[in-house]
């Protein structure tokens, strides 16, 4: 991370850990919330599927695992950063078994492969445990939103701050490598296979993580809903439309993405979805940089 | 053999028939452009709204309704081709694949928002004055419809079969699906194979979308679901044979039957995903590949 980006990025942190102090309004935190939620939910597909360029569309089957594992825990009495360690530990654990095998597929071979899988895991989840699930009273009675978003902010910052350290690494750049030709990457000396294996076990880590946190935060739901395909699809149009295998991308996504969503929620449910829809074909198509690299050509283009 | 799994076993065989159609229009586009439209069910969607919505403003039958939504998909795939997959063709063969699935992810979000501004997100179906006939066979029964349906199936993909097989077009679409470039220097126009083979796809689509309106149900989100269940009837049947494509959709039809009637109905999505990644696996380049 450059020095520029790491002055940013901890201006930013401060200003945030500052809110609840300043502003007490439940529906700001609870906006900031979502958006930090997709900030960790995309940066973290973001390592997988954009920098190790391994289009995922399993992901929100680690979301659910996390989330399903967080909440069976912490409704018996585990307190809740254990339970969502417990989360990630089994999302990672899974991911391990199913990365042996899916990486096998190449391009959009793994992209099927895996939503297959994600499907065959909420179709499962969803016929087993089919009652919703809810707090305790005692839990509710107790419940505050700035726990949660002072977790959540936590939880974007490790995710921002682990992918960027990640990346400069040198196994992080074998993974651009892969993701640029797996066979030049390979001939020159990348160990493919572990290392796509590694960035799946770190982005479902930080999603299993996301995914206990969606249990915290939630009072009540059906344990198939963090399992739904929309949590993949919301990470992967808030990656493509921020930019794709960029650091900034996925936070610059997120805002953009939660903002438009609640604001035109309150006219038009899933409204959001017909934009959102046609602006990431218009970014695959013309700006494959998502707005990130579009607006830093805006002030190139200016002159000096 | 109970009387149970029998009358689920004729239902698989007559759902089977519709996962084929659905499948074909798929395999077409994906073996002839490299183009993976995974929006594909949503094309499925809107043909079966399209017939919904003939039938509840004029009336029409359903059956009827495909002279009408058939030719309009035809149409509109001609106005997706050049709106968007044209474009994506243009990319080099390596890059086609993954980019063609990300374009079409957009498109079937972007559609499904639409479809629910249109008809609301409510579950709909045609129920027509026949909707209810059976015949029956010793104790089991057949949907009229539903027969109807397979029946129809048949007759599209054997139509199909011989236009590829007959048509110089239909010749020109195979020669570009074996390779284009050779396709390409024996003087076919590969765009306008591309594009034909395109429109036909929506257009089998949209007829697969009417038969799931009249026996089934409809939904904006059925969408997934349908794409999912042609890809699984691909990579069972592979590429290149229409008639065994429709096949491997009976063979779904069927599984899912079976696993239905053995692990209790909401596990019938479960075999066929389990089998395509399965069969996905074991073969990494795919069954897709010849």
């Amino acid at each position: 991370m450059s020095r520029r980006g790491l002055i940013w990025g901890l201006v930013a942190l401060a200003g945030l850990a500052l809110v609840p102090a300043v502003i007490r309004r439940d529906d700001v935190l609870n906006f900031l919330f979502l958006v930090l939620l997709s900030v960790t939910l995309a940066q973290s597909w973001n390592l997988i599927g954009g920098y190790a360029g391994q289009v995922n569309l399993g992901h929100a089957a680690f979301f659910g695992l996390g989330a399903l594992v967080t909440r069976t825990l912490w409704i018996v009495g585990t307190p809740v950063l254990p339970a969502m360690v417990a989360g990630a530990l089994v999302a990672v654990t899974f991911a391990l078994l199913i990365g042996a095998v899916a990486f096998r597929l190449r391009g959009a071979y793994f992209a099927v492969g895996t939503l297959a899988l994600g499907e065959i895991l909420r179709i499962t989840v969803g016929n087993v445990l089919s009652e919703i699930s809810t707090l305790p009273t005692l839990t509710i009675a107790a419940y505050r939103v700035t726990d949660r978003y002072y977790l959540a902010l936590f939880l974007a910052a490790l995710t921002v701050a682990g992918i960027a350290l990640l990346t400069g690494t040198r196994v992080g750049l074998g993974m651009q490598a892969i993701r640029e030709d797996e066979d030049a990457a390979e001939a020159s000396g990348v160990g493919a296979f572990r290392l796509k294996l590694l960035a799946l076990a770190v982005s479902t880590a930080l999603t299993g993580l996301a995914g206990g946190l969606f249990a915290y935060y939630h009072i009540s739901y059906y344990p198939e809903y963090p399992f739904s395909p929309h949590w993949t699809f919301d990470a992967v149009l808030i990656t493509f439309i921020g930019g794709v295998g960029t650091l900034v991308g996925p936070i610059v996504g997120a805002v953009f993405y939660v903002f438009f969503k609640e604001y035109l929620a309150i006219r038009w449910v899933d409204f959001h979805l017909l934009i959102f829809g046609a602006l990431f074909i218009a970014i695959v198509l013309l700006l494959p940089g998502g707005l990130v690299e579009g607006t830093s050509h805006l002030w190139r283009k200016r002159p000096a | 053999m109970s009387v149970l799994l029998l009358q689920q076993l004729v239902l698989g065989l007559l759902i089977g028939g519709l996962y084929g159609l659905a499948a074909a229009g798929l395999s077409l586009v994906f073996g002839v452009l490299k183009v993976l439209n995974v929006a594909h069910g949503e094309l499925i969607m809107l043909g079966g709204y399209g017939a919904f919505w003939l039938f509840a403003l004029l009336h029409l039958d359903p059956f009827l309704a495909l002279l009408i939504v058939v030719p309009a998909a035809l149409l509109g795939g001609v106005v997706l081709y050049w709106g968007l997959f044209g474009w994506v063709v243009r990319f080099p063969e390596e890059t086609r694949v993954k980019n063609s699935l990300l374009i079409a992810f957009g498109l079937g979000v972007a559609l499904q928002a639409l479809a629910v501004r249109l008809w609301t997100a409510d579950e709909r179906s045609i129920t027509t004055s026949y909707a209810g006939a059976v015949i029956s066979l010793g104790p089991l029964s057949i949907p009229l419809v539903r027969l109807g349906s397979l029946v129809l199936a048949f007759v599209l993909i054997g139509l199909l079969d011989l236009l590829l097989a007959r048509w110089r077009w239909g010749r020109a679409i195979r020669a570009t699906a074996e390779d284009w470039e050779a396709a390409a220097l024996t003087g076919i126009d590969v765009r306008r194979a591309y594009l034909l083979a395109f429109a036909v796809g929506t257009g089998l689509a949209a007829a697969a979308g009417t038969l799931v309106s009249v026996g089934y149900s409809i939904s904006p989100s059925i969408g997934l679901e349908w794409t999912l269940k042609a890809l699984i009837v691909i990579v069972l049947a592979g590429l290149g044979s229409m008639l065994g494509t429709l096949a491997a959709g009976i063979v779904l039809g069927v599984a899912e039957a079976v696993c239905a009637t053995i692990f209790g109905g909401p596990y019938r999505e479960v075999v066929g995903l389990v089998m395509f990644f399965v069969v996905l696996v074991a073969r990494p380049r795919g069954l897709f590949a010849r």
